[in-house]
């Protein structure tokens, strides 16, 4: 087994615009998300929804600056851990990861010599 | 050299050419990692050039190579325990074979995972067809490179960034399973077409590399159609390469001109391959709804039999244009539709499927829209508007005989 990291990027716009009930639609769709893991075949590590960008803050050089480091349409808006047997099986569980307004990237997590 | 050793060289070019695909297949799942495996099976066919002039041609050499290359990745490894790749090749179901296995007489054809591996629709497009040429063909990365009018280290990087995701993502060496197949094969048999079709029209330069890969796309339609015999598509794709290469030597004229399917030598055309591919169209049309590459194959099929360009049965090819249509919507579809179109409806109607088709800007910057727009205000008596025409097509062609065949026609057109 691997793990890989399903990383969700969507337009905040869509998000700030949207309306109560995709909210609702979504809280919904990511519980029904973490059972589908399992029923694939894969196991869920973690996971988190992010604060927009707007909240973050980047470092670099020592130099604390406003913002994230590149302004995109697409912004990392949370993440999911997870463990599967391959790459097929990991994108297989990734296709089901909701991202109404955007999409995801599955990068599979390096791993070093113990 | 003397005509033994020359003899030997011819062995192992042969065999390089026919079982290179085999032995790094079956190579790949002792070595659990692609690139010890390629260096191994290099090493074979270095050992047999020795080997083979000592004690003679092995009865088959096929066998004598993947022996030979799987001891040397066995060696490798208990040479060197560390050498084990951290991210092995993940060979599944089946677990890699144990060293008996090596010895064992039964090599089991691995050639589908290879293909498949490196089609994977995780590698982009250029990629896969690079990784197709070196692993499955056995093509040198300069060879590569050549072919695809890149630098050399650029080529490399490109392979090598590409083996590199299939242990780091781990892309399973596998076939895939019959729900991810049709999906999985579409994307193997894009890339053959492609390897195709960028031999058949080379898009820039001299064409000397290019018939070679003509002859792998052909090569590897043919494997896939020999591993794979009930696949439709797979007959499609052989189908189609065959009937479109049955008429490779008729369409440059002695003068280097670019011959047009009306201008070209129909008695001419390889009968055998037309006779061979017009079989496997029959097949591929057969038992449900036809797959893209069986559909291009059916029109190709009816240009192959037709006895003359005006005796087409255009109608049928228009119908088989929108049947393709259907499984495959994609703008360049309907553009060579338009051609169709032009023999029944004239080119009136064609051009007004022409312009739509401009209109709906996928296909800005196409040489042929332009082409075959110029085509069809010439046939129209328009001449001002086609010489335009064919003057925005010749600013979009790089190829030298395309562009004397462009030019050309400007010329006509200002003297008429």
């Amino acid at each position: 087994m691997a793990q890989y990291l399903i990383l969700i990027y969507e337009s905040e716009t869509g998000w700030q615009d949207a309306p109560p009930e995709a909210w609702q639609q979504a809280m919904e769709a990511h519980n029904r998300f973490a059972q589908q893991v399992g029923e694939l075949g894969g196991s869920l590590l973690g996971g988190n929804a992010l604060q927009p960008t707007t909240t973050a803050t980047t470092i670099r050089d020592d130099i604390v600056t406003d913002g994230p480091f590149v302004e995109t349409k697409e912004a990392l808006g949370g993440y999911y851990l997870i463990e599967a047997k391959d790459l097929d099986q990991a994108l297989a569980i990734a296709k089901l990861c909701p991202a109404p307004y955007g999409g995801v990237e599955v990068r599979p997590v390096m791993t070093f010599d113990e | 050299m003397n005509a033994a050793a020359a003899e030997i060289k011819r062995a192992v070019a042969d065999a390089h050419r026919r079982e290179w695909a085999f032995v790094l297949a079956a190579t790949a799942r002792v070595a659990g990692d692609i690139e010890l495996a390629e260096e191994c099976v290099q090493d074979a066919y270095l050992r047999a050039l020795d080997t083979w002039a000592r004690d003679g041609v092995p009865g088959n050499p096929g066998a004598w190579l993947t022996t030979t290359a799987r001891r040397l990745a066995l060696d490798a490894h208990r040479r060197d325990r560390t050498l084990r790749s951290k991210l092995p090749l993940l060979v599944e179901p089946d677990a890699a074979p144990d060293a008996e296995d090596v010895e064992a007489d039964v090599v089991p054809d691995d050639r589908l995972r290879l293909v498949f591996t490196c089609c994977h629709p995780a590698l982009a497009r250029e990629a896969q067809v690079a990784l197709t040429l070196r692993l499955v063909c056995g093509v040198s990365t300069g060879d590569i490179a050549q072919a695809f009018l890149v630098s050399e280290p650029t080529m490399a990087a490109r392979v090598t960034r590409a083996k590199k995701k299939i242990s780091a993502a781990r892309i399973a060496y596998r076939v895939p399973e019959a729900h991810e197949l049709p999906d999985r094969l579409d994307a193997v048999l894009t890339v053959v077409h492609l390897l195709y079709t960028t031999g058949h029209t080379a898009p820039t330069g001299r064409d000397l590399v290019r018939v070679d890969l003509v002859e792998r796309a052909l090569d590897l339609a043919r494997m896939l159609h020999s591993l794979m015999p009930d696949e439709r598509e797979v007959r499609g794709l052989l189908a189609l390469l065959l009937l479109a290469d049955a008429r490779r030597a008729t369409r440059i004229a002695p003068d280097g001109r670019l011959l047009l399917l009306a201008e070209q030598d129909r008695s001419r055309w390889d009968r055998a391959a037309i006779d061979e591919g017009v079989g496997l169209v029959f097949d591929a049309l057969r038992g449900g709804r036809p797959g893209r590459f069986a559909l291009q194959a059916a029109i190709a099929a009816l240009h192959a039999e037709a006895p003359s360009y005006a005796e087409t049965d255009w109608r049928q090819v228009v119908g088989l244009y929108d049947e393709l249509l259907r499984v495959w919507p994609s703008p360049v579809v309907a553009l060579n539709r338009t051609a169709a179109v032009a023999m029944v409806d004239g080119p009136a109607a064609a051009l007004v499927e022409v312009e739509a088709l401009e209109r709906d800007g996928r296909l800005a910057g196409y040489r042929y829209l332009t082409a075959t727009k110029a085509d069809l205000l010439r046939r129209l008596g328009r001449n001002k508007e086609a010489i335009a025409a064919y003057r925005a097509a010749l600013e979009l062609a790089d190829n030298a005989t395309e562009r004397a065949f462009l030019a050309g026609r400007i010329t006509e057109l200002s003297a008429g």
